[in-house]
Formats: structure tokens, sequence, C-alpha cells
């Protein structure tokens, strides 16, 4: 059955992928209600607006004119609640919107944890614009800056300070940069990049507690250790939750997330759930069971979209990808590797020894399938290395055919001898 | 609660640090050296003053770009936006109205200049036997911009051998080819010749008259003739087919030269929308069509001894050579790169990058490839493409870009932080490969008019003002944030 009237909850990569499929599969009127702001813009580059590589302008991924070509109409406002019976979003006061489907992709907030003074001022997270605008008057004139939070959003504000000339201390829980992710080798890698950057990482640091002066604005903060620095500034970056406030109030069921099934239906009628708002209700269905990344709520509002359109699909979560920037080394990653190495898993490493480049290549020790890459300041083909994930290629076919899954700069240094020199090491110590 | 202000992103306080302030500070002498020599000072003195004038320029860029082997390689733009000199502020429209006034003065009131000409006479006499005169003066301007930016560049982007090697390769060009070589071809009592321009951006030079000029000249005239009907004809097509326009546009082309090094910092400030793609798909075509039928009314006209055209012809020629050759290359094409960009003229009017852009949409290898679906639409790619292309638009869709506006310059792979984008000359039945991220396209409902017309009945969109939550009040007043 189609819809005749699909209302959108958030603007976000998600709801708008969603949107924009519907319109490809149907002529339904389609709203998308969002309050952060008027057009959906790339949250992935928030980092670049601070650091004046681009404007808002830039940002958005789609000119203005786009959504009025597609029929898609925009409307800026906060839906309170949904109510499932009458089939109405409330937007407030009295305002609602009927909706035939509604889609809640409500995207995620900030973690906070409680500490002692995270609701000084100077003390923020980094998800949307609106922190982007107290950051912006945070940070004006300060000496100092403490960014807690090892992950992405974490290193991404720690550039985004030194690039403002601000000193920043970077306080990490763990050993190693993102060692429960990236194994010894790429951790390191990337902890000597953020020191090189005269970033002051304190590795196995937690914050014990933010300090406040007269005014209630943060002046230190105060590790679990005891030790204390003088800060004007706190970035709180301990990893993204999602937002269920809107599922919550309305009654559907939640638990991390809006709990779905592969279908990205809720528990209610007619109302789905995408994005990194989501949680699929078992395991197997996405790469985890709350997907927070860019292209799964792009492959979320794909697939939601048809589902919606009456062509119910079920959701395909593909060869699992990922990339990054620290600092100036790109990071991209294909299928499986895991930061501790099982037994049954061998690795292929290769390490440029003037520049900071490296690949990863693991594979099974029984019968050398290859499961997955990492490549940091060396770029890799996306379909090949997925090919050959999918069709459990060997590791020495692999190592043959490198070349193919080449895809940095033409002219660009090449490094498959040292690749399969590195292959013959591994087997040998192995051996 | 704190009132929000529009998201003002500005520049903290001035940053400059000392080696930036010293490197600044002797561009600065130098500049107002040339300026005090323009107007007649040390007129005893050119070739001293050349030396100094030149010495402090090279020393002051050579302290300043030396900055950036103080950090590490990779993309450095911080800041670009807040920069009132790339950001069209009150430096980059002072910039304009300097570039402009030179050219200005240089086609309209040369007198002016006569100071700065007869400061390079030695340098003129040394390479060209004789003395200088003012395109020998902006002849050797263009060079040392092109060499000191070309170095800036590469340091800029030593990370990437690419963007590396293509510098190098149009600083060579311009050295080399647009400024030694014909200083020599001077000296031998040869014809000026560039050998690194061809037909139809030397729109004269496989007109009649030319030919008949060049090869009543010398052998070498013959030469040149061969070599210029060769570089339109034969290296045009062929080395399109394999390369792509880049091989002449950002590799060997003077102009091109100039836009990759010089225009650098200004390459984000091209036209992305819609609109400006039609101007420019009408404009730079119309300029092409006006050269080829300027040229063939030429032969026919030498081919009828002048019986069809007459004395027009002449007219005709001056007056492209005037609005299109001057004007629109000249003023508008450099004058205007920190307003519109550095690639003006070769997007809007040069009728090379026509004909190459053909070429490469219909009979190449060449294309951007993307990355899966990598792609992450920040738009780095689309704001830093000098061509004023939307990257993004296709890397979104996981689609190869093949764009005949596309130059070939290599920077929207390079600036990517996804490592989503790949220039390649592979094979031409990847080229095109359709929007992969979206098979469900072929299911797709054609929107028309009608169904607009007759789309249910809603309360307009913007009556549904919500209460609101603190945050969103505060993300409400981001409207401002357009501005920005
Ligand atoms: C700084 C930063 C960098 C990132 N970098 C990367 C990266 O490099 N790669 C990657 O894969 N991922 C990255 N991510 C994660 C990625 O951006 C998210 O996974 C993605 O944006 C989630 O999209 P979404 O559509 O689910 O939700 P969102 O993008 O969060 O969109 C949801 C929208 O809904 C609005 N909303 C919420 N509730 C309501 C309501 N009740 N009424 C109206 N509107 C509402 C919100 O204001 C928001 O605008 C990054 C995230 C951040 C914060
Ligand atoms: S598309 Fe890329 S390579 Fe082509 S002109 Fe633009 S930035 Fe340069
Ligand atoms: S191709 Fe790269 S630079 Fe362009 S929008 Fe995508 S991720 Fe950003």
């Amino acid at each position: 059955m189609m819809p005749q009237h699909v209302v959108v909850v958030g603007n976000g990569i998600a709801g708008i992928t969603a949107a924009r499929f519907i319109r490809k599969l149907s002529s339904a009127r389609i709203t998308v209600i969002s309050a952060e702001t008027d057009h959906f813009y790339a949250r992935t580059a928030l980092m670049y607006l601070y650091m004046g590589h681009m404007r808002y302008k830039e940002v958005k991924p789609y000119q203005d004119h786009f959504w009025e070509k597609n029929a898609i109409d925009l409307v800026r406002g906060y839906a309170t609640r949904i109510d499932t019976a009458s089939k109405r979003v409330i937007m407030g006061g009295s305002r609602a919107i009927a909706y035939d489907a509604l889609l809640i992709a409500t995207g995620s907030q900030s973690n906070m944890f409680g500490w002692p003074g995270q609701d000084l001022d100077g003390v923020q997270g980094l998800y949307g614009i609106p922190d982007l605008v107290t950051m912006e008057r945070w940070t004006e004139g300060i000496v100092r800056a403490v960014v807690v939070g090892g992950g992405l959003i974490g290193i991404e504000m720690a550039e985004m300070l030194h690039a403002r000339h601000i000193p920043v201390t970077f306080l990490v829980r763990e050993k190693g940069y993102m060692d429960y992710l990236l194994p010894e080798e790429e951790s390191t890698l990337i902890g000597q990049e953020i020191r090189d950057h005269g970033i002051d990482l304190r590795l196995a640091t937690e914050l014990g507690s933010i300090q406040s002066d007269k005014q209630g604005r943060c002046r230190a903060v105060v590790t679990t250790g005891g030790d204390e620095i003088s800060c004007q500034f706190v970035g709180l970056t301990v990893g993204v939750r999602p937002n269920v406030d809107l599922a919550k109030a309305s009654g559907i069921e939640t638990n991390r997330g809006v709990v779905v099934n592969e279908y990205f239906e809720t528990s209610a009628a007619d109302v789905y759930a995408a994005g990194d708002c989501a949680e699929f209700n078992r395991d197997g269905i996405g790469s985890r069971r709350v997907e927070q990344l860019w292209y799964t709520g792009r492959n979320h509002g794909k697939t939601v979209a048809r589902t919606i359109c009456g062509l119910r699909t079920a959701y395909d979560r593909g060869v699992f990808f990922n990339s990054a920037k620290f600092f100036t080394v790109e990071y991209q990653t294909y299928g499986d590797i895991q930061a501790r190495r099982p037994a049954s898993v061998r690795t292929i490493l290769w390490q440029d020894p003037a520049a900071r480049k490296l690949l990863r290549i693991d594979y099974a020790a029984q019968g050398g399938v290859v499961r997955g890459f990492n490549a940091l300041g060396t770029r890799l083909r996306q379909d090949v290395c997925e090919r050959w994930i999918l069709q459990r290629a060997k590791v020495q076919t692999v190592l043959k055919q490198l070349r193919r899954a080449h895809f940095d700069e033409e002219l660009g240094p090449r490094p498959y001898k040292q690749l399969i020199r590195a292959y013959k090491q591994s087997e040998m110590s192995h051996a | 609660m704190h009132s929000t202000p529009s998201l003002q992103l500005t520049t903290p306080g001035s940053r400059y640090s000392a080696r930036e302030r010293l490197g600044l500070a002797l561009i600065g002498v130098g500049l107002v050296a040339l300026i005090s020599v323009m107007f007649g000072a040390g007129a005893g003195a050119n070739a001293l003053s050349l030396w100094l004038t030149m010495g402090c320029i090279t020393a002051g860029s050579a302290v300043l770009f030396s900055g950036y082997l103080k950090r590490p390689a990779g993309v450095d733009n911080n800041h670009v936006w807040f920069t009132p000199a790339t950001a069209r502020g009150m430096a980059g429209w002072l910039l304009g109205i300097v570039f402009t006034g030179f050219y200005v003065l240089l086609y309209w009131a040369p007198h002016n200049l006569e100071h700065l000409v007869r400061m390079t006479d030695s340098l003129s006499y040394m390479l060209r036997g004789e003395a200088a005169d003012r395109w020998f003066l902006y002849g050797f301007f263009y060079t040392v911009a092109v060499l000191i930016m070309g170095a800036r560049m590469i340091l800029k982007y030593r990370g990437n051998r690419y963007q590396i090697v293509r510098t190098g390769s149009v600083m060579f060009f311009q050295l080399g080819f647009a400024f030694l070589l014909p200083g020599i071809l001077k000296m031998l009592n040869q014809p000026e010749y560039y050998f690194s321009y061809f037909w139809p951006l030397k729109y004269d030079y496989i007109w009649p008259n030319s030919i008949s000029y060049f090869t009543s000249a010398s052998g070498l005239g013959v030469f040149m003739v061969f070599w210029g009907v060769v570089g339109t004809a034969v290296a045009t097509p062929v080395l399109t087919y394999f390369f792509g326009k880049r091989w002449y546009c950002s590799w060997v082309c003077g102009c091109g030269g100039l836009a990759e090094t010089a225009g650098d910092p200004f390459r984000h400030l091209s036209d992305k929308s819609l609109g400006a793609w039609k101007v420019e798909r009408w404009m730079v075509h119309s300029v092409l069509v006006f050269i080829v039928l300027t040229t063939a009314l030429l032969w026919i006209n030498s081919a009828m001894g002048g019986g069809l055209l007459g004395a027009l012809t002449g007219v005709l020629s001056q007056w492209y050579g005037f609005f299109i050759g001057l004007v629109f290359a000249g003023v508008i094409g450099v004058g205007f790169y920190p307003i519109m960009g550095s690639r003006v003229w070769c997007r809007f009017g040069c009728p090379m990058a026509a004909v190459l852009g053909l070429l490469q949409k219909y009979f190449s290898r060449f294309r951007i490839t993307t990355n899966g679906g990598q792609c992450i639409s920040c738009g780095n790619c689309s704001t830093y493409c000098e061509m004023g292309i939307d990257v993004r638009w296709y890397a979104q869709r996981g689609q190869n870009i093949v764009r005949a506006s596309c130059v070939g310059c290599g920077m929207c792979a390079t600036v990517c932080p996804r490592g989503v984008l790949r220039l390649e000359n592979a094979g031409r039945k990847s080229r095109y490969n359709g929007p992969v991220l979206i098979h469900e396209d072929r299911v797709s409902v054609q929107l028309d008019d009608t169904w607009r017309a007759n789309r249910p009945l809603m309360p307009p969109a913007q009556e549904d003002i919500p209460i609101l939550t603190e945050r969103d009040v505060q993300a409400m007043q981001l409207g401002g944030s357009r501005a920005i």
C-alpha cells in the first residue's frame, strides 16, 4: 500500500535519504520535520566549518532549490510526540501533522556521564550546529582546551582547536588511541600523528571532575589520578547515544535506541525508525545493534524508503567499511579487522618507514581466506576489497591482484613488493 | 540563558607567526619598491632595482612559504574562509583592483609602466638581445608569479606526487616554452612563436596570413606552422583521448599554469551554482563557434583572394583580439582571481578548453572514479574545484565524474578526507558507471506538473511553528548562519 503522506522526523542523512528514495518510488506527499536546521547538511563536515575550510553553504549536499524541485516539503520545528492512534505528529501547542507513514530519524545525542562540572559554561559536546555556535563563543581567545574521550569526534575536536592555534590536552581513557578498535601498530601510528601536531595526548587518563571559576565557567579539569589541568574549554566527546526522546514520549518501544526489526518497523503500526536512533531487535541484522555511521544511515534510509512504499525490503548490511581522517592521516577499513587478533587469524603488515602509511591484510590461518583490510595514509578501492571478501579470495590471490585495489593518486608510490615481502615474513614466522 | 549570536565564525585575532610576519614584510618592501620604480625612483640604476625588488619578493616568499615545511604534509586549508584576502574580504577586493589595474595600464595606458619596462632592459638584452617592451615586462612578471607561487604549491601539497609533478610541469612550460624560448627566437631573429599554445587558444596560429608570414620568414617558421597544425589536429585529440584535457589545461598551458599556481589561494571562489554551469556552456561554446567561423571565413576569403570579406577580416580579428584576448583572458580572467576564482577565463571563455572539453566528454578514457560508498558528502571536493563542478553531486551517488570542463587538476581528490576520488585513464567501458549507490533508481517516478498541481492540500509547511525547546531556539537563530 502506497501511503499518501509520509512524514519524516529528522533531516539527517537517514531521513533525507529515505525522503529522496520515497520520491523516486512514489508521488506521495513528503514532509520532513526537523529542528536543528532548515536544510540537510553534512554533520560529518562540522569540523571544516570551524576550521574555515568551508562555509555553511558549502556543507549542504544539495542546493536549496533541490527540495522544491523534488516536492519534498521542509518544516522547521520540533516534534514532541507522535499520536500513534490518530496518526498525527504533535508539534507543540495545538499543531499537528497527520501522516500515513512516519519515519523517526532523530539521530543521536552526545553522551554525558554525570561528571561534576559537566554543565559549566565552556563545557560541551560536539554533535550539531548549536554546538558549533557555543564552541565558537567558548573558545574565543582562550589559552588551553581539554578534549575528553579518544573516539572519532574527540580527535576531530582536537584538530579543530589546533587549527585555531589553541593548545589542546587530549585525555584518552585507553592505553592506546582507539585501541579497542585498532590493532597496536595503527593505534601507535595515530598516537604519533596526534603528538606531532603538538597535542598533549594523555593516554590511560580519565576525567575526574571539572572545576569552576567564580562566574560559573570551567577553569580546570582534574583527572582521576589527581592531576589538575588549567583550561577554559572542555570538549566532552565520549560517544553518542541514540536520540529516543520522541519515541519514548510516544509510547513506542525503545531500548538503547528505537527498537526495530530488519524492515525498520517499530512497535507502532506505520511508524519506522532508521539511522543513528534505531536499534535492531536482534544481532546479525546490522554489523551491530546500533549503527551510528554516515553510510549506514544512508543505507537504512534507502531500505526503509522501499518498505514505506510497499516494497517491503529487509536490510542488507553488506561488507562492513568505514573511513576517517586523523589529522593528516586518512583511514579506510574494509571487512573485519580486530584489535586483538585471535590465533586463527594472521596478518600482513606494511608500514612505510619514511611516511605515515600503513596497510594491513588479515587472513585466516587455515586456508588463507582474506578477512579484512586496514589502510592508513593510503587509499584502497572499495568495490575490489568488497569483492575479495565476498568471494572469499585467498591472500595469495589478493597479493597478486593488489594493484587492482590501488586508489592512491596517480604517480604516487606503490608498495606492492614490500607487501609481498611482508607476507613472506608473516608466513615464515608461523612456519 | 545566553543569547545566541549568529554563527559568525571569525578569525581569532592576529595569528601570524614571526616567520610569516617577516616574510610578509619582505614581500611588502619589494612591492613598495616596485611601485616606487614605477613612479621613477632609482631610474639611474635599473639593473639594481630589478635585483633588489625581485630579491625582496623572492626572499619574502621563501620565508613565508617555508612555513609549510613546519607543518606535517597534508591538506592545509585552515582559515581559507576567514582570511579576507581569500574570502572576498577587503584585502581580496584590493588585490583584485591591483591585478585589474595592472592590466588596464598594460593595455590602455602603457606609458605609466615605462619605468618598470626600463627596469627589465638588462634582462631583456641578455635574453633577447634587445630592449624590453611592455610585453616583455608582462611575460617576466607572469613567469615570476608562476615560479614563486608554483614553489608554494609544491610545498603546500608536498604529500601528493600528482600535485608536485603537475606543478613542476606548468612551471617548466611557462619558463621554458613561454618565456625563454620566445626570447631566444627573437635573439636569433626568428618569428615570435609560443610552442606551448595552439589554435584555437592562439586563434591566429592557423590563420592564412599568419601561415604565410611564418612560412616566408624562415625554415624554422615552416616548422612552426607544422608544429601548430600537428598540435591542433593530432596532439590535441590523441593526448586528450588518453589523458583527458588535463594534459594541456593543468600540465602545459600558461593560463592554466598561472591559475594553478598564483590562482591556487582563490580556487574555492568559483561559482558552483547550476546557473553558472548553464552560462558556462553557452558562453564557452559560443566563443568556440565564433573562432571556428572566423577561421573558416578567413580561409575562404584568402582562397578567393580577399573577395569575400575584404578589409572586414582585419576588423573582425581585431575585435576578437580585444574583447576575448585582452578583456576576457586578462582583465577578468586574471584580474578577478580574488573575486571569481582562478579559472574564470578557462571556464567561460577559452575556446581551447571548449574543444578539449568536447573531446574529453565524448572521446576520452579520462574520468574521476568514485570509490564506492565512501563519500560522506562533506563538500570539500566541490568547494575546492576551481572549475565550479559540483563533484560531490556525483561522488555521493557513487557515480564517476565525466565532465567536459574538468581540467584534471586533481584537487578534488587531494582534498577529499575519505579517499573517495581518483583521476584515472582506464578503459572507456567503465567510465559511465551510473549512480551505483541507488540501483532502485530504475523504479523511478516522473513528477509532472499535473501531479504537483493536484497534490493534496495541507497547511503550508511554514505555518507549523512549534513550541521550541531551548536547544531549538539556539538552532533557530542560526538562520544567520547562511550569511557566513
Ligand atoms: C562531528 C561528527 C563527525 C562525524 N563524522 C563521521 C564520519 O566521518 N563518518 C561517519 O560514518 N559518520 C560520522 N559521524 C556520524 C554521522 O554523522 C551520523 O551517523 C549521522 O549523521 C546520523 O544520521 P541520522 O540521519 O541518523 O541523524 P542526524 O544526522 O543526527 O539527524 C537527526 C536530526 O533530527 C533532528 N531531530 C531530533 N529529534 C527531533 C524531533 N523530535 N523533532 C524534530 N527534529 C528532531 C536533529 O536535530 C537532527 O538534526 C559524525 C558525527 C559527528 C557529530
Ligand atoms: S573536478 Fe576535480 S580534477 Fe576536475 S577540475 Fe574540478 S577539482 Fe580539478
Ligand atoms: S567525495 Fe570526498 S570531498 Fe567530496 S563530498 Fe565526498 S567525502 Fe567529501
